[in-house]
């Protein structure tokens, strides 16, 4: 019985190879191809110069380190990470709160689905479309400033995205708003995993809910936080749509609201496939080492 | 159940009073800017200009007929981004499903490198491949074609690692056994076993997917440069570049509500899936 199992499983095994080869195929073309000739063009000279067409020219490095020592690229980095972060922590502290409520048994909150489906919501939205009503709504004749206008906080219209801070705080507010469902959602989830007989002891023992929250729920939900963290950083780095709508593409003012993403996409556009080739890797490697982080966080969980 | 209550913290009651007012304020400020899209994409232009009301005018057919007329190809994008977004739902849960299946059902040599590979690759972002995934597309002759747009989500790692989750509790080899012993082939119980068996996981990823290339903006920018193919993310961004003062604005909200609500109310209808789906992903995520 066994013997006859394993040789008829044996037989079936290479359908294994089979079904995996839409996969691989559409792997190698469009995503391992691409990335592969990516890394390629970042050591060759190739770009337009007015109607002139300069390169491709090998030129090892030198591409990485144009792009290194311009001093564009540490500010687009740091405005990416101040945009990431304006979002992430309220985001994390929001999230952290709306998890613990959630997944408490003695709070035994109503109306559980509802919340979730709201705070979820925004998450679906196209990110585009979101700014462009955000854009609009914030905008000099837009709604906000008439409001602020009609309950006389102001006097005159204020400017969001002629202001550096404004604009920037809007940038995080959006991703905040468009991510704390997320956040929470995975991180009950991981609440919800937390063993109920810690609880039972802690309650014995007469903790306080803070209390509880911070000896118990907070160091076993240290994997799950790593996870949103990290994952977190690695969305925030592709931080593209609402800057770019926000700001059409222009990360003004002074460009203060750049992104990493958007000054790859003024690159490509341009047709400056060095200087794009060169920035990808660099992105792809900051990605890979977070991804190696996140891929070994989420085994030891296992 | 009322353990906290006089211990030194909050009493319960006080914790819930306070959990329900920040959940009803967060649900406020998540909502509040559909609401006043919806109230926005019924003014007229000169209402707009006059000051936000909170109460809705009668100009919603009026605004959509002007954005119809207008040089914003708007039908076309929504046909564009349904069918782009709709095929790309289609391929990548019906070839997720085949990829998990593979590594799930079969014991090969390669299954454990290919399912740490794909495990690897998951996080890559798609933005630091794109200058080569330009250049393949514009020397396959491929630009102004949804081809570069659907027929990459057939290998989606995310998709496939949420599949392989769901096949491990759903889906015994046992009865493949079955099958095979009434002598289906392999591929037919792939579709007439497996993929039925799936159905749960596969709505809620196709609804993922669907949505995740709805949303699609920077790609399709790069690909898409003829009016009439692209999607309604890329004629959003278009509108933004215009000269926006200009605009009739009763026709920009009527845009953005066009791109939005069909999402709002599919989600609305499927939401206890959707939110029970990232949960489950998040289990061993």
């Amino acid at each position: 019985m066994n013997k006859s199992k394993t040789s008829s499983v044996m037989k079936y095994n290479r359908w294994g190879y089979i079904f995996l080869i839409p996969f691989v195929v559409v792997y190698l073309v469009f995503q391992l191809i691409p990335l592969i000739s990516t890394i390629y063009n970042s050591f060759f000279e190739n770009y337009r110069s007015g109607l002139n067409q300069i390169g491709p020219n090998f030129i090892g490095l030198a591409n990485f380190a144009k792009l290194l020592s311009d001093k564009d690229i540490w500010t687009y980095t740091q405005n990416t990470l101040i945009m990431w972060i304006l979002g992430f922590i309220p985001q994390i502290v929001v999230s952290l709160l709306l998890g613990a409520w959630f997944s408490d048994p003695a709070l035994r909150l109503k109306a559980q689905g509802f919340f979730k489906t709201v705070i979820y919501l925004p998450n679906l939205i196209m990110a585009s479309a979101f700014s462009m009503l955000f854009f609009t709504l914030f905008s000099d004749s837009g709604p906000v400033n008439s409001i602020l206008m009609q309950l006389g906080i102001i006097a005159a219209p204020y400017s969001f995205f002629s202001h550096v801070w404004s604009t920037r705080i809007l940038v995080g507010f959006m991703n905040f708003i468009m991510w704390f469902g997320n956040t929470t959602i995975l991180l009950m989830a991981g609440m919800m995993g937390i063993d109920t007989s810690l609880y039972e002891a802690a309650q014995v023992d007469g903790a306080t809910a803070t209390q509880v929250f911070y000896k118990i729920t907070l160091p076993l939900l240290r994997p799950i936080l790593v996870y949103v963290l990290i994952t977190s950083l690695i969305g925030g780095l592709q931080m593209f749509d609402v800057p770019q709508i926000l700001t059409n593409g222009t990360g003004d003012p002074v460009r203060s609201s750049m992104t990493l993403i958007m000054y790859l996409n003024k690159h490509l556009f341009s047709k400056n496939y060095g200087m794009a080739g060169a920035l990808s890797v660099i992105l792809f490697i900051i990605t890979g080492v977070l991804s190696l982080i996140v891929y070994r966080v989420s085994n030891k969980q296992n | 159940m009322e353990q906290y209550e006089n211990k030194g913290g909050m009493g319960l009651k006080s914790r819930r009073v306070i959990a329900y007012i920040v959940l009803i304020f967060m649900s406020v400020l998540c909502l509040i800017w559909f609401y006043v899209l919806l109230i926005n994409a019924t003014r007229s232009h000169a209402e707009l200009t006059t000051g936000f009301t909170p109460i809705p005018s009668t100009f919603l057919l009026t605004n959509w007929t002007n954005l119809y007329h207008s040089t914003i190809p708007i039908v076309n994008g929504m046909i564009n981004s349904v069918i782009v977004a709709g095929c790309a739902a289609v391929l990548s849960t019906y070839f997720s499903t085949m990829t998990a299946f593979a590594i799930h059902a079969y014991e090969f040599k390669a299954k454990k490198a290919m399912f740490t590979f794909i495990m690897m690759v998951m996080m890559i972002p798609t933005q630091v491949t794109a200058l080569g995934f330009i250049q393949l597309v514009s020397k396959m002759k491929l630009e102004d074609n949804f081809i570069p747009l659907i027929v990459p989500a057939i290998a989606a790692p995310v998709t496939f690692f949420y599949m392989k989750q769901y096949m491990e509790s759903t889906l015994p080899l046992s009865l493949l056994e079955a099958a095979r012993i009434d002598g289906a082939g392999e591929f037919r119980i792939f579709n007439t076993i497996v993929l039925p068996l799936m159905k749960p996981a596969i709505a809620v990823q196709a609804i993922f997917t669907f949505v995740s290339s709805w949303n699609n903006y920077f790609t399709p920018a790069l690909i898409l440069h003829d009016d009439k193919k692209k999607t309604l993310p890329v004629l959003i961004a278009q509108l933004r570049s215009a000269d926006f003062l200009k605009f009739d604005m009763g026709q920009v909200y009527v845009m953005i509500a066009f791109s939005i609500f069909p999402v709002i109310l599919v989600y609305l209808l499927l939401s206890r899936n959707i939110v029970g789906g990232v949960s489950m992903g998040a289990v061993k995520g």
